[in-house]
Order: C-alpha cells, then sequence, then structure tokens
C-alpha cells in the first residue's frame, strides 16, 4: 500500500453532509412518486388510487434509512442513498405499469420486496459496527458463500426457470441464493487477498514486458475459474459466471498491484468464453442472437422486441403509460432497461445509466479514501460487482453484448437480487463512513485534563 | 493500491460509455430502420391507429380511412379493390404495406417532413396527426375498359393492360389479372386476415400480388420488330427499303434456320419494310437484326428504355435485351425471341415513345401529393427519359404502324373514324405452355393522345386461335376509345 495516503488522504476534511443526503432523498422520492402518478395518467387518465399507500411506503423507506445511516453513520456517503432511492422508485413504477397492462401483480410483491430490502439495510448497518470485524468471518462467509451457490443444485430444493437452475424454493417462495453468495463472496475475497496479497505479487517470469506471476500461485485464480466454469455448466447461468470470476480477477489485481493477473484472468476468460461457445448450445444462442437476431426471429423474438422498444422510444421517449414495452418478454425484469428506454426514451435511460456511473463512483470514492487494505478491497469488490452486473445486463438488453441474465440492480423485478444490492450499498456506506470519520483523537487523557478549573483550548 | 483503484474507475468509465454510446446508437440512429421493420409491431399499430390520407383517381376517392369502433380507430377502405389493387397495393396492420401505399407511406401517413407544420398544429390543438392525399394519373374510364377486357376473355386469364399518355408519360392504365382484394388484408380481425393471407400467397405462390403489368417480364414477340424497325429507319432505311422476303432464314454457325408463323411466306423473295412489319414477318426482321447487328439493336432498345429501372412509385423489373450474343441468336432476339423479356409498360413505352416524335418519357403514377389541408405539396413534373429516335423516323414508324392496322395483323384494334397505329405479337415461350398474345397501339395517329400494351399470357381459347391482334387487340381499341372519348 505505498500510495495510500497519497493526495487524498492529505487534504480531507470530514464533514457529515446528511442535510445535502437529506435534499437528494427528497428530490429522489419525488422522481419516484412522480413517476408512479404519471404511470396512472398515462394508462387511465388519473392518479393511481393507491398513491397514498405506495407513496406513503417509499418516503416512509427513505426516512428510515435516512435516520439510521443520520445516527448510525453519520459520515457516510450522502449520494448511494438517494441514487439507490431514485432506481428503486423508478424500477417500482415501471413494474406497476407492466402489471396494468398485462395484469399480473409484481408490483405489489415487489413492494414487499423492497421492504424486505430496506429491513435488510437497516439490519447490516446496524449489525456491522465496523467492517473490519467482517475479516474475521473470511472463511466462514467464504465457504457459505459456495454452499449458497451450490444450493439450487440439491434435489427438491433447487428449481429451474428458463433453463437456468439458480433458484431454491422453500414454502410458496422462490429465492436466487446467488445474489446473497455474491455479497460473502466479496468479503471473502477481500479477506482472503489482503492476507496473501504479498506472496501473490511476487513476480515469476517476466514475459513480453509483464510480470508473470508463480506458476505455484496460480492456484486460487484456477480454483475460482474452475468454480465459474461450473457455475456455467451445472448451473447455465452465464451472468454470474461472469460476474464471480471477474470481481475475482479485479480484488486480485487490486491487492497485488500486478497487471499481470488481468492478463492472466483475461486469458482464461477468452479461453473459457472460447469453450463455452464451441460445447454449449445456450451459450451459441446468445451469441447468434447478439450478432444477428433478426436471421430468425423465432428464436431471438426478445432481443428484437428489446431494439424495437428501443427504437419505439426514441430520444425523448413515449412517455409513463404511453409506449408497448409489454410487447417484448420479461419486460418488468431482465428487460426492464429497454422499458424503460420505450416510455422515458434515450434522455431517461441514459439518466439511469449515470446514476449508476455516480454509484459506482461513489463506491470506487470510498475505496480510494478508506485507510485499511481490507475496506479498500471490500470497496473496490461491492463497486465492481455492481458495475459488471449493470454492464452485462444493459449491455446485454441494448444489445451491446450478448445476452445474459442478470438482474438489472434496484430496477428489476427479483426479490433476491434487491435484497443483495440495498445490503451492498448498506456495507458500502459503512465502509465510507468509517473512512470519512475524523481519525479519533489519539491523545491520552491526562489528570492535568481533570483536575483544571479552565479548560484552556 | 490507489493506483489501480483509479485505473479500474477508469475501466468502469470506458464500460458506462460504451453503453452509453450504444443506446444512442440503437435510439437515435438505428431507430428509423427497426420501426420500418415489418414485424415491428409498436410501428405499425402506431401507423394503423392514425387517420391515414386518401388515395385519389381523378376526382374519385379509391382508398380512404373510415373510424372504426375498435382500438386501431381507423379501417383502411378500398371502393374499388380488383380495379386498382395492382397499383395502390395493400396496407395491413400486419403484413406491411406495398405499391403506392409503401411507396407514398411518409406522406399518406403523415410523417413526411413537408407535413411537418401541419403535424405541428395538430399536436398543438390535441389532434391525431392526418396523412395527406395522393392523386394519382389514372384515368378511371381506361381502367375499367381494361379490366372488363381482361376478364371479357374465358376462363382464368392471366394478362395486364397498360395505357399511357404519350406526351407526359402519365399513366393512364395499369391492370393486372388475376388480382386480390386489399381490403382482407387491410381488416382489423388479425385471424381472418391471417387467413387471406396464407391463401392469397398459397394460391399459386404470389401470382394474385404480382402486378403483371410492370413486376413480371415476358418475351414480347413480334411487337418488338417496332425496336428492330427504328433502329433500321435509323440506320439508313426508309420505310419503302427492300428487305428479304420467302420462308425461311438460314441462321450462320448453325444448322437452325428461322421460319415464319405457320410456316408461311412473306410474299416474294424481297417485299417492303413497311410490307415486312404489316405482316410481321419473321424472315425480313431476323435478317435486318443479323445485318444491323446486336450491339445496335441494344443500343435502340436501351433507348426506348430496356436494362433500366425508371419508375420508383411502385417496384417494376427491369425489362431485359442480352449483350454479348451470337448471331443465331441476334436473329431470334430480333424477332422479340430467345431472352427478349419486357414488361407491358416498357412495351406501351416503346409505342408511346414512337407516337410522340421519338421522345420517350419517364412513366410515373402519382400526379399530385396535398397536405391534410388540400394544399398542393407536389405536382408530377414529365420528363423525357431518353429521345429513342428522331422526330422523322418516329413519324415513317407511325405510318408503317397505321398499316399494320389498315391492311395487316392489327385489324382488330380499328376504331370508327380515327387512324390507329398498332403492332401484333405472338411469342411462343415453351412448346408446353400457349403463346403469349401481345398488341401495342396508339391513337389518334396524326395527334397521338394514347399508347397501349395489352398482354395475355394464359386464357381459356385454344391455343390454335391464340393471336396478339385476335386476343388483344379489341381490349387495345376499347382502353383507346376509352380514354379519346370515343
Amino acid at each position: 500500500m505505498t500510495a495510500g495516503h497519497s493526495g487524498v488522504g492529505s487534504t480531507f476534511v470530514p464533514r457529515k453532509r446528511r442535510g445535502a443526503e437529506l435534499y437528494l432523498l427528497v428530490l429522489a422520492l419525488l422522481v419516484g412518486v412522480s413517476s408512479y402518478a404519471l404511470v396512472g395518467l398515462g394508462r387511465d387518465g388519473q392518479v393511481p388510487t393507491d398513491i397514498v399507500q405506495y407513496g406513503g411506503f417509499l418516503v416512509a423507506a427513505g426516512a428510515v434509512c435516512h435516520a439510521v445511516v443520520r445516527f448510525r453513520a453519520p459520515y457516510a456517503d450522502p449520494v448511494l442513498l438517494p441514487a439507490v432511492i431514485a432506481l428503486n422508485g423508478i424500477g417500482l413504477a415501471m413494474i406497476r405499469r407492466i402489471d396494468l397492462a398485462s395484469n399480473t401483480s409484481y408490483a405489489s410483491q415487489q413492494l414487499v420486496w423492497a421492504g424486505l430490502s430496506v429491513a435488510g439495510f437497516v439490519v447490516t448497518l446496524l449489525v456491522v459496527r465496523d467492517h473490519r470485524g467482517l475479516q474475521a468471518y473470511t472463511y466462514t462467509l467464504g465457504f457459505v458463500g459456495v454452499m449458497l451457490l451450490l444450493l439450487p443444485l440439491v434435489p427438491g430444493l433447487g428449481v429451474s426457470i428458463n433453463g437456468a437452475r439458480i433458484w431454491i424454493r422453500l414454502g410458496g417462495l422462490s429465492f436466487q441464493p446467488g445474489e446473497i453468495a455474491k455479497i460473502c463472496l466479496a468479503i471473502f475475497f477481500a479477506g482472503y487477498l489482503v492476507v496473501k496479497r504479498d506472496a501473490l505479487a511476487l513476480a515469476g517470469r517476466r514475459f513480453l514486458g509483464i510480470d508473470l506471476p508463480r506458476g505455484r500461485d496460480l492456484g486460487p485464480i484456477l480454483s475460482m475459474w474452475v468454480v465459474s466454469l461450473g457455475v456455467l455448466v451445472l448451473q447455465r447461468d452465464l451472468g454470474s459466471s461472469l460476474l464471480f470470476f471477474g470481481l475475482f480477477v479485479v480484488l486480485l489485481y487490486v491487492a497485488t498491484e500486478r497487471p499481470s493477473w488481468l492478463v492472466v484472468g483475461g486469458l482464461l476468460f477468452g479461453g473459457g468464453a472460447y469453450f463455452s461457445y464451441l460445447l454449449f448450445g445456450h451459450v451459441q444462442t446468445r451469441v447468434n442472437g447478439w450478432l444477428d437476431p433478426f436471421s430468425d426471429p423465432d428464436s431471438y423474438g426478445q432481443i428484437i422486441q428489446g431494439q424495437y422498444s428501443l427504437a419505439w422510444g426514441g430520444i425523448l421517449g413515449r412517455g409513463w403509460g404511453e409506449g408497448s414495452p409489454y410487447l417484448t418478454p420479461y419486460a418488468w425484469s431482465d428487460f426492464i432497461g429497454t422499458s424503460l428506454g420505450e416510455e422515458l426514451g434515450l434522455t431517461g435511460l441514459m439518466a439511469i445509466i449515470v446514476i449508476y456511473g455516480i454509484i459506482i463512483e461513489r463506491g470506487l470514492r470510498t475505496s480510494l479514501v478508506c485507510r485499511d487494505p481490507f475496506g479498500k478491497l471490500l470497496a473496490v469488490g461491492l463497486s465492481v460487482a455492481l458495475a459488471v452486473q449493470v454492464f452485462v445486463v444493459l449491455g446485454g438488453v441494448t444489445r451491446l453484448i450478448p445476452l445474459t441474465g442478470l438482474t438489472t440492480p434496484f430496477l428489476s423485478y427479483g426479490g433476491s437480487s434487491l435484497i443483495a444490492n440495498w445490503i451492498m450499498v448498506a456495507l458500502l456506506l459503512r465502509v465510507s463512513d468509517r473512512s470519512r470519520r475524523p481519525p479519533p483523537d489519539l491523545t491520552p487523557p491526562s489528570a492535568a485534563d481533570d483536575t483544571a478549573v479552565v479548560k484552556m483550548r | 493500491m490507489n493506483r489501480q483503484i483509479r485505473t479500474l474507475a477508469v475501466g468502469c468509465f470506458v464500460l458506462f460509455a460504451l453503453l452509453l454510446i450504444n443506446v444512442n446508437y440503437v435510439q437515435v440512429f438505428q431507430a428509423g430502420d427497426l420501426n420500418d421493420r415489418n414485424t415491428n409491431k409498436r410501428a405499425r399499430d402506431a401507423e394503423c391507429s392514425r387517420e391515414r390520407g386518401p388515395i385519389m383517381v381523378g376526382d374519385e376517392t379509391i382508398v380512404r380511412s373510415d373510424p372504426s369502433n375498435d382500438s386501431l380507430k381507423f379501417l383502411r377502405t378500398y371502393t374499388d379493390p380488383a380495379l386498382y389493387a395492382p397499383v395502390t397495393g395493400y396496407f395491413s396492420c400486419t403484413y406491411g404495406t406495398s405499391g403506392i401505399e409503401n411507396s407514398q407511406n411518409s406522406v399518406l401517413s403523415g410523417s413526411d417532413e413537408r407535413l411537418f407544420v401541419s403535424r405541428v398544429i395538430d399536436m398543438v390543438g390535441n389532434e391525431q396527426p392526418k396523412g395527406g392525399s395522393v392523386l394519382l394519373t389514372l384515368d378511371p374510364k381506361a381502367q375499367r375498359a381494361a379490366l372488363d377486357g381482361l376478364e371479357a376473355l374465358p376462363g382464368d386469364t392471366r394478362g395486364a393492360a397498360v395505357a399511357i399518355d404519350p406526351e407526359t408519360g402519365a399513366i393512364l392504365a395499369m391492370v393486372s389479372t388475376p388480382t386480390y382484394d386489399p381490403n382482407e388484408l387491410a381488416a382489423h380481425d388479425l385471424d381472418a386476415v391471417t387467413r387471406a393471407w396464407e391463401r392469397l400467397t398459397s394460391e399459386g405462390g404470389d401470382t394474385r400480388f404480382l402486378n403483371r403489368a410492370a413486376q413480371e417480364i415476358y418475351p414480347p414477340g413480334s411487337t418488338f420488330k417496332l425496336v428492330v424497325a427504328a433502329a433500321a429507319l435509323s440506320n439508313g432505311y426508309s420505310p419503302n427499303s427492300r428487305v428479304k422476303g420467302g420462308t425461311a432464314l438460314d441462321l450462320p454457325q448453325t444448322p437452325l434456320t428461322l421460319r415464319n408463323e405457320n410456316n408461311g411466306n412473306c410474299g416474294g423473295a424481297e417485299i417492303t419494310l413497311t410490307r415486312a412489319l404489316a405482316i410481321s414477318c419473321n424472315v425480313a426482321f431476323g435478317d435486318l437484326g443479323l445485318t444491323l447487328g446486336a450491339e445496335t439493336l441494344q443500343e435502340q432498345a436501351e433507348l426506348f428504355g430496356f436494362n433500366e429501372d425508371y419508375l420508383d412509385e411502385i417496384p417494376i423489373a427491369d425489362s431485359v435485351f442480352p449483350s454479348d450474343i451470337d448471331e443465331p441468336q441476334t436473329a431470334f432476339s430480333s424477332i422479340g425471341q430467345f431472352d427478349v423479356a419486357a414488361t407491358p409498360l416498357q412495351m406501351a413505352m416503346v409505342t408511346a415513345g414512337i407516337a410522340n416524335d421519338g421522345a420517350v418519357m419517364r412513366p410515373y403514377l402519382v400526379q399530385e401529393v396535398r397536405t391534410p389541408d388540400a394544399e398542393l405539396l407536389e405536382e408530377a413534373d414529365p420528363e423525357v427519359l431518353q429521345q429513342a429516335i428522331s422526330s422523322s423516323v418516329a413519324d415513317d414508324l407511325t405510318q408503317m404502324m397505321v398499316e399494320v392496322v389498315e391492311n395487316g395483323t392489327g385489324g382488330q384494334a380499328r376504331i370508327d373514324g380515327i387512324a390507329v397505329a398498332g403492332k401484333t405479337g405472338t411469342a411462343n415461350s415453351s412448346p408446353d405452355q400457349p403463346p403469349y398474345a401481345w398488341m401495342v397501339t396508339f391513337a389518334p395517329a396524326d395527334d397521338p393522345q394514347v399508347a397501349v400494351a395489352v398482354m395475355i399470357e394464359q386464357t381459356g381459347v385454344p391455343r390454335d386461335q391464340i393471336t396478339g391482334g385476335g386476343l388483344a387487340g379489341p381490349i387495345a381499341a376499347d382502353i383507346m376509345r376509352a380514354v379519346i372519348g370515343r
């Protein structure tokens, strides 16, 4: 950590900025509630009757989160929470909009999930008083993470939905344990690499100007590669596979400060991707649908509809409730990005992408100012996990890259994903609170102070 | 680690920049193409629920949008579907558009840039944008005469007829049989539309959708002798020049001989060019083609519009005169056989060019385009496509064509009191198929008002009774009468 305290640390003046957060929060709530009202206006010409309950919930959620942050993480970044609330509100409005068109009730379920997510957020901030405490559970969480990943493969418990075996069903409730595994693994990677980074940073042979790692150090990255391929083969989950491997490689790079890990990781990824393409039909389908969806409209109908949806939205969009996003299959979950592109237009979709950009930028900034290596790696891991998700899913539905099944953080329907992403933000806020807090006054209280009659300051 | 984190931040920035660039690309640059795709239900539904402008012929509305009480708001209605379908095409919410409905879509749907002002006014007044109107050049009487003539033939007739105003190139009639009813495809009952589509497309392929007048090429047979005669007159021949007659022409390089229809004799070893055209002497024109050479023939054919696409208002097939052909092929090409093939529209243009002192006008179907408020946006501007022959050659050829109708094979196209110029054609396609019967005419010969081409591909007449003059001649005469008013 040679450059650890350069620049930022020396000029950084700790400020709480809770007022700024509150102001941004009001704006975010305004976006969410007015989106919901506009859905009703656009569809039926009147404000929805349940706007009071819905708006009340959103305001209450915002207020609770803000209060917990104000009292339990007073120095936390002021932008993250409002950005997340805004996205969640927009997502709820769009899910509600699709519900109205196709007679489903995802929005009310999502509202319950949002409530649980806020609870998860609050509990995380209350229980995790200092992120460094998590380091003690490095291997426990690593084990839990792998177990959660494997859970859907247990017969009788796991279910296959749309070909991907990443769900478990308990009672009437289905859940994606992989979403929670994401957090566990991010903590595990951070804790593990903090300890091992010196050994992994030792250079081996030099090749083409790059210091390659020693052969014996390749173990961890190779095993992570195998796990990712396992997720791909056994669960047919392209997105998660990419996410886990990418996360590990990026953290390895940051921890060891060696770009050669990116090269090794890139080569492993490229090889894995190529062989998956050759071996697995579902990977081929995704790639072909990306290259030329119009060659087979029956197979690639979803991606084609997504493209039509975006085109129909144009620059300014059709307006809430005025487009036909429901024509796209899974318009409320995987393809919520194109649904928003249709009704809010290029303008709205770009705004949403920029909000994600801001969240990730604040996450990486948190990592920059963080003083302990574990916190740094944790914040990088959480931010990169969000960035990869956003890029992979939005890039997929807009046909920038092949389509893979990942949820759009905070926007799309799905309980596990929503809860997991809210917990990730809670952890980021915790790291950020610790990092931005003024260093504790280390001068021990002297006896003289206690007896002084007049405090000389 | 901070340097790596900063590098990572740059990496994330690049990824997000890619996302932003990509959505700009899709939603701005690709949007038009994506919205134009036939399977795009969003764009199609929006177009379907808009008040589309009418298509007019004369002062008659032949296609209009009637208010309907279902979710699509307007129903496209074709008032005389069989008569105009080959030109108007169809407008279907499921299967897209064709013909004029397709080529004039921007005006009819109201999305044309020139309608921008009226669109803004509609938007401000909270009214649905309306489409502009399109007036066609078609003459309802000529159109009716053409269709009635083809339908009066016995059996299921496949044929086409085209009439052109020689002076402007305006298409006065364009019919094709069999035809179809676009109302079936414009209906809002989607299941019924699907059934209609499947029925129309399965019944012998797409033959009902095919506009035989412009979209299909046929061997023009003896009507092509007009092009050869034009080339001859332009290269030193006169109507009285002596050309080879007799019963057969020995073809160089092969044992083949070129014979007259029914192995007849053209009347003497040498006859005049006028006589050769009047009795449609194959031997004379085969020999003439060999003398003139393939290149001269190709040049002349191309001056009349062969090997060229000159109409963008509806899809057309290019008429063909082959290049790089040997002498026997040249001889057969000279009588409109071998690989020579033309649309009825093309043969009408050859005739109209001769009628218009040698100037072939670019054909067109749209006379006027107006805004929803009947303000003129665009009016047809007649344009010379090519000067195919000189005025004096055109005069000579006209006299020769009058002779065809007065004393030759084209007697059936006569009109009392008016001099008609014409040429018949009976083109063999293959031994198992009946010959194509052709007739091209224009009238009055001294002041041409209309040029006509009629082609009958197949009809319920015994094979040995099929002749161009006999089948197509009376129809051509009816169409000319409808235009001239006799």
